[in-house]
């Protein structure tokens, strides 16, 4: 048999209002996500040392390690490291725009360089960053050099094809109409291209940065005695479990801190209007 | 001021050994001429149109703007595209200006010009307005105002109203026709839009295809601000629409012979 229904149990669901639980949710979401981590690296760090084969590496757990990292905040090794490390991923990325961006409008500009180039440069891309490693060390006469030259292999690729296919997509009437009004090669550039491309080589200079802050680490394996990938190894080297676990904290944070700046960045130069 | 046209002898293919796109085109426009090119979907018009804006070379014969043959675009002579095609990451006044900008125009000018033309097109409110957020009829209004920037002698518009809503079609219709008369630009328009050619045309076209000629033309002598709903329009009307049908190969239906208007047949060469 049907039951009756009651004008009160067909209520419309309750509206959540403006209340503080609503003003929150935006950090409340990510800040669950972070204490599940903590809690299951907490859980890594009991199990290790818990059993004898492997208590050694007990220091891993998080409580050793953000004492570590409070301890080293007060160092300037660490600070030096981070700096040394920022500078290497900066230039990369600033050789990586260079030849990027160009090698980008050139390819997505006409069909005949991106003909050329298709199948060179789809090969090169897929040739891991590191494995020039042997080349680069060759090649130039510092280590500084030799990684700079890594990270730029590494984000070479994504800001050149974001780029080509930001140019690839621009709406042909932008151009009849920018010639129409007159414009030079140069003035189309820069008041067409670069602007109508932006958000796509801001996208692929996110993903770059990704790329290139991954290979950093193991790139500053190679002869350097400075910056994170270094911290790392000399950590390992001198058995300090908890430096190393906090080194890797410190990268995750810059690492996640530089994408969100991209993502910043990409806001910033976004001109499609929302909604 | 305006300018003369004159498409001397226009053939073009695409591509060497595809089919012939435009053939024997001959024809003059007088400089302050509102002209409107007619024809079905494919006969070549926009072509043509592309070609006397300097974007598209033809295979054969040439266009002379002022007794110069075009070569390359120019601020001078104007085209406005069926999509108004704004530059989004600039505001309405930077998308106005942007013709004068190339040229080199210092900054006071710029802003001088452009104020004077978003009063023309009824946007002096809105010229710091992202014209994304602008409706159809407006982002064309901004089109207009760049294209007039430039002080063109010729503007040539491709199906620039179209997309439009009726109301907004009519009365830009009315008004390009009206700034273009006012500042004597020769005006040409593309269309397939029988009514828009009788309300903007001092002469129409008639363009067939396969391949694409002027076959014949037709005079519009009435006076402006011209009145649809007018007997001499709805007269003009049902001629070209007779002639149109003609040059196509259709029969024309039967009309009282007091509405009816000539029409003369163009020679191709």
């Amino acid at each position: 048999m049907k039951a009756a229904t009651s004008p009160a149990a067909i209520a419309a669901p309750r509206q959540s209002g403006p209340g503080l639980l609503n003003r929150l949710q935006p950090v409340t979401y990510p800040l669950a996500g972070i204490a599940v981590m903590l809690f299951v690296w907490w859980l890594g760090g009991e199990y290790i040392a818990s059993n004898p084969d492997t208590m050694i590496f007990a220091s891993f757990a998080p409580g050793p390690t953000f004492v570590a990292l409070w301890n080293m905040l007060g160092q300037a090794s660490l600070w030096d490291a981070i700096g040394a490390s920022l500078y290497r991923i900066g230039a990369g990325l600033f050789w990586g725009c260079l030849l990027g961006v160009p090698l980008g409008i050139l390819v997505g500009y006409f069909t005949t360089a991106r003909q050329m180039a298709n199948v060179p440069f789809q090969f090169l891309r897929m040739v891991s960053p590191l494995a020039w490693m042997p080349l680069a060390v060759m090649i130039f006469d510092s280590w500084n050099g030799a990684i700079v030259f890594l990270i730029l292999m590494a984000s070479l690729w994504p800001i050149l094809f974001s780029t080509a296919h930001g140019v690839k997509r621009i709406d042909p009437g932008w151009f009849k109409v920018a010639r129409n009004l007159g414009a030079s090669g140069p003035q189309m550039l820069r008041r067409i291209i670069l602007p109508a491309v932006m958000m796509d080589m801001m996208a692929g200079i996110r993903l770059a940065v990704g790329v290139a802050w991954v290979v950093l680490v193991p790139a500053e394996y190679l002869g350097v005695t400075s910056g994170l990938g270094y911290a790392i190894n000399d950590a390992r080297d001198t058995l300090d479990y908890s430096a190393l676990a906090a080194v890797v904290l410190v990268i995750g944070v810059i690492g996640y801190a530089l994408d969100g700046l991209c993502g910043m960045l990409m806001r910033r130069f976004n001109w499609q209007l929302e909604g | 001021m305006g300018a003369s046209i004159s498409l001397d002898g226009i053939s073009h293919r695409y591509k060497p050994g595809a089919s012939t796109v435009l053939e024997g085109i001959e024809n003059q426009i007088g400089s302050g001429e509102c002209a409107v090119l007619i024809g079905r979907s494919g006969c070549g018009k926009s072509t043509l149109l592309h070609m006397m804006a300097g974007l598209l070379l033809p295979s054969e014969g040439c266009v002379r703007i002022n007794g110069r043959q075009v070569v390359r675009p120019s601020a001078k002579w104007n085209m406005m595209f069926q999509k108004p095609s704004l530059y989004p990451w600039m505001n309405v006044r930077q998308n106005v200006g942007l013709g004068l900008e190339f040229a080199g125009t210092g900054k006071a000018e710029v802003r001088d010009k452009v104020d004077q033309l978003l009063d023309l097109v009824g946007l002096a409110d809105s010229s710091t307005v992202n014209v994304q957020s602008l409706s159809g009829g407006q982002q064309q209004r901004v089109a207009l105002a760049r294209s007039l920037a430039t002080h063109p002698d010729v503007l040539l518009l491709d199906e620039p109203f179209s997309a439009l809503d009726a109301f907004t079609r009519a009365s830009l219709q009315q008004e390009v026709t009206a700034i273009c008369r006012a500042r004597g630009i020769t005006l040409v328009t593309v269309t397939h839009d029988i009514d828009e050619a009788i309300l903007m045309a001092d002469r129409v076209l008639i363009m067939t295809r396969n391949p694409g000629r002027i076959e014949n033309e037709m005079a519009v002598p009435l006076p402006w601000p011209r009145d649809t709903a007018s007997s001499s329009f709805q007269g003009h009307r049902r001629a070209l629409m007779d002639q149109f049908e003609q040059s196509d190969g259709v029969t024309p239906l039967p009309e009282p012979e007091s509405d009816r208007v000539r029409f003369r047949r163009v020679s191709n060469g």
